[in-house]
């Protein structure tokens, strides 16, 4: 790699640092920059009428520099157990995905050539409709006068049990994530599973392994790589998620994206929303900084 | 009995015919090659006898069992793949240790088996590298490690050396040599390259278009070729199309178009007016301009044409008489040679009476 690098032509670099240069320049303005703001804003007060109050401002007013809203994060185990909850969904939400896409990719990465960029198709299709409109879908798909919870209902009835409301509740939450996210987990399941040389299932069947073992000796292992992007690129949208919560959940459903939005949008308390952000990136950057490390002892090959 | 045989084995993809009613018999011990070009169906009969493909036709025996119910994994035969195919996120001691796993015997005896294979590979220091820390010389005895060490009855190899440089395939070759030797364990060779081929086996299947045209051993499949393409395709001959005039009891007399009559061998069950070819080696062919080679019993004018120098032997291209071309080939070694020919030299070359073969169509 460090050779390649030497061996560019100055002409070369120059290209590298044009066609790099403009991701780069709008990263630093759109994202690092208000990250930069969302940790300074963190640590001021909430303005009368949302916003921050002033740095400088009469004696009698709050303003300035403060560590309050950490206090306040902390002081309250309210807001740990929301991030606990939202935990919980996201790791649920990745698992059943896991599960899930695991066996499609496979069978799209073993069907023949040709048919497989058609089935990667349909995997991405609901990406051509609105989210919005699709989560509302699972309202109706979900309602209490729906063919799906009239049938529930209908036989725990038979068998002397209470009805279940499927709506507004965390069974509805869970269903609308996985069905968002599934796609962000099979994309890269097949992409890995796509590149195994089929040679090795050859020589391991060969070599005396039958299906169960060629699959958990050679392809599982393969694909750890796989379902770590796979598990990422699930995890991380799902910890931040409100739409879902808000359109499909009870009040009792609300994870850390809601609570961040409300301080925005409801509370107007920008500071402490500031804070659970901070917090929430933090937390999902130490949970794949774990997930990374227990996957590169096991994936040196790779 | 053979240790391993095919039967009248076909196997046919759609409307090509790949493998087409072949049988072969292998003996325990031995180093069999099948040699041909590419598509000619070695590999699908390397392929049916692991298993991974089965004939549409024929059997295929071991020990005088037929395999057809016999899944891969249950065969006592093992492939070493033109890739390895070594697991790459296993290291060198797993890859080695897998089939023995695979096996489920018990975990110290696992051990020891993998221990003597990583030496006897010479692999020992090698025991927790990954395949790709390996050169492509230590990868192929990872290979061949992997496979020996469940202890086969018959190890299938699918051109194992065809990835690795000239030089270390030379030492490759001695290496297979060495361990099919020591192991005792039979090897079914697949390769196109006749040199391999001749340099390795005890004995050669020639195949061509899905059919087994000859085997025997390399010495007799290099002097006595069967055919015009097994003649061909293993070293370097001349052919001359040909006529048998006398088929006597310690001879042939052939007459060679637009040269003359020559003296060969004798061929068995031909007779006199049978078309075909006479193939000559182009070592077994003298060339000079003074009296050794008119003392022999063929010899014609000629005229050299080219000449490919390479070291230890030159390659003359001689024009004869008729318009027809023929190679021979001189050693660089004689003490005192005194002979040296240019392009455009008036020449003559000769053969013995009991030299080349004549080929019946």
């Amino acid at each position: 790699m460090s050779k390649k690098h030497a061996e560019l032509s100055p002409a070369a670099r120059l290209t590298k640092w044009l066609v790099s240069g403009s991701p780069f320049v709008f990263l630093l303005l759109f994202f690092a920059a208000p990250g930069i703001i969302m940790v300074l804003a963190s640590f001021r007060y909430p303005g009368e009428f949302g916003g921050l109050a002033p740095l400088t401002a009469d004696p009698g007013t709050l303003h300035g520099l403060t560590l309050e809203t950490y206090r306040f994060f902390f002081s309250d185990l309210i807001y740990t157990e929301i991030f606990f909850k939202s935990l919980l969904v996201a790791l649920a939400t990745t698992l059943i995905c896991l599960v899930m896409a695991y066996p499609l990719a496979l069978l799209i990465a073993r069907s023949p050539k040709r048919s497989r960029d058609f089935m990667v198709l349909l995997v991405i299709l609901p990406f051509a409709s609105n989210f919005l409109i699709r989560i509302y879908a699972w309202m109706i798909l979900l309602g209490p006068q729906a063919a799906l919870s009239l049938m529930l209902n209908g036989l725990l009835g038979a068998f002397g049990m209470e009805p279940v409301h499927l709506l507004f509740s965390p069974f509805a939450v869970l269903v609308a994530m996985v069905y968002v996210h599934l796609p962000f987990m099979v994309l890269p399941l097949y992409t890995n599973l796509e590149r195994h040389d089929p040679a090795l299932l050859d020589a391991a069947q060969d070599l005396g392994a039958n299906a169960w073992q060629r699959f958990w000796r050679v392809t599982f292992p393969l694909s750890l790589p796989g379902i770590f992007s796979g598990s990422v690129l699930v995890f991380i949208p799902v910890m931040g998620m409100f739409a879902i919560p808000d359109i499909l959940g009870g009040t009792g459903d609300m994870l850390i994206g809601n609570l961040i939005k409300e301080q925005f949008l409801g509370t107007r308390d920008w500071p402490f929303g500031s804070t659970l952000s901070i917090m929430l990136t933090i937390a999902v950057l130490l949970f794949v900084w774990v997930a990374a490390k227990l996957g590169s002892t096991r994936g040196r090959y790779a | 009995m053979a240790l391993l045989e095919l039967k009248n084995v076909t196997r046919r993809f759609g409307s090509f015919t790949a493998v087409d009613n072949a049988s072969l018999g292998i003996e325990a011990g031995e180093f069999f090659t099948l040699l041909g070009p590419s598509g000619c169906g070695k590999t699908t009969i390397l392929r049916m006898i692991a298993g991974f493909d089965l004939p549409d036709a024929g059997q295929i025996l071991l020990d005088g069992k037929d395999l057809a119910d016999t899944p891969p994994e249950q065969r006592p035969v093992r492939t070493v793949f033109q890739s390895y195919a070594l697991f790459p996120h296993m290291t060198v001691a797993q890859n080695i240790s897998f089939p023995l796993t695979m096996a489920r015997l018990p975990q110290n005896e696992i051990c020891q088996r993998t221990q003597e294979t990583l030496k006897h590979m010479r692999l020992a220091d090698k025991a927790d590298k990954y395949p790709r820390e390996l050169s492509g010389g230590q990868q192929q005895r990872v290979a061949l490690g992997r496979a020996l060490v469940s202890r086969p009855r018959v190890l299938l190899l699918d051109e194992p050396l065809a990835a690795l440089d000239a030089k270390l395939r030379e030492e490759m070759q001695i290496e297979l040599i060495n361990l099919q030797r020591e192991v005792g364990i039979t090897f079914v060779f697949v390769t196109h390259a006749q040199d391999e081929a001749l340099a390795l086996s005890h004995h050669i299947a020639v195949m061509r278009d899905g059919r087994v045209e000859q085997v025997d051993e390399p010495s007799k499949l290099y002097g006595f070729p069967k055919s015009r393409f097994v003649a061909d395709f293993i070293g370097h001959i001349n052919m001359l199309d040909a006529q048998v005039l006398e088929a006597a009891h310690g001879h042939t007399r052939l007459a060679i178009t637009g040269l003359g009559e020559i003296t060969a061998p004798p061929v068995a069950g031909i007779s006199a007016g049978a078309k075909g070819a006479f193939a000559i080696r182009p070592e077994q062919v003298r060339i000079g301009i003074h009296g050794e080679v008119a003392e022999l019993k063929n010899h014609f004018p000629g005229e050299v044409r080219n000449l490919l120098y390479s070291g230890d032997v030159t390659v003359y291209k001689v024009q004869l008489a008729g318009g027809s071309m023929l190679e021979a080939l001189l050693p660089n070694s004689a003490p005192g040679r005194a002979e040296f020919f240019e392009v455009g030299d008036a020449v003559r070359v000769g053969w013995r009476h009991d030299a080349g073969v004549f080929l019946h169509e």
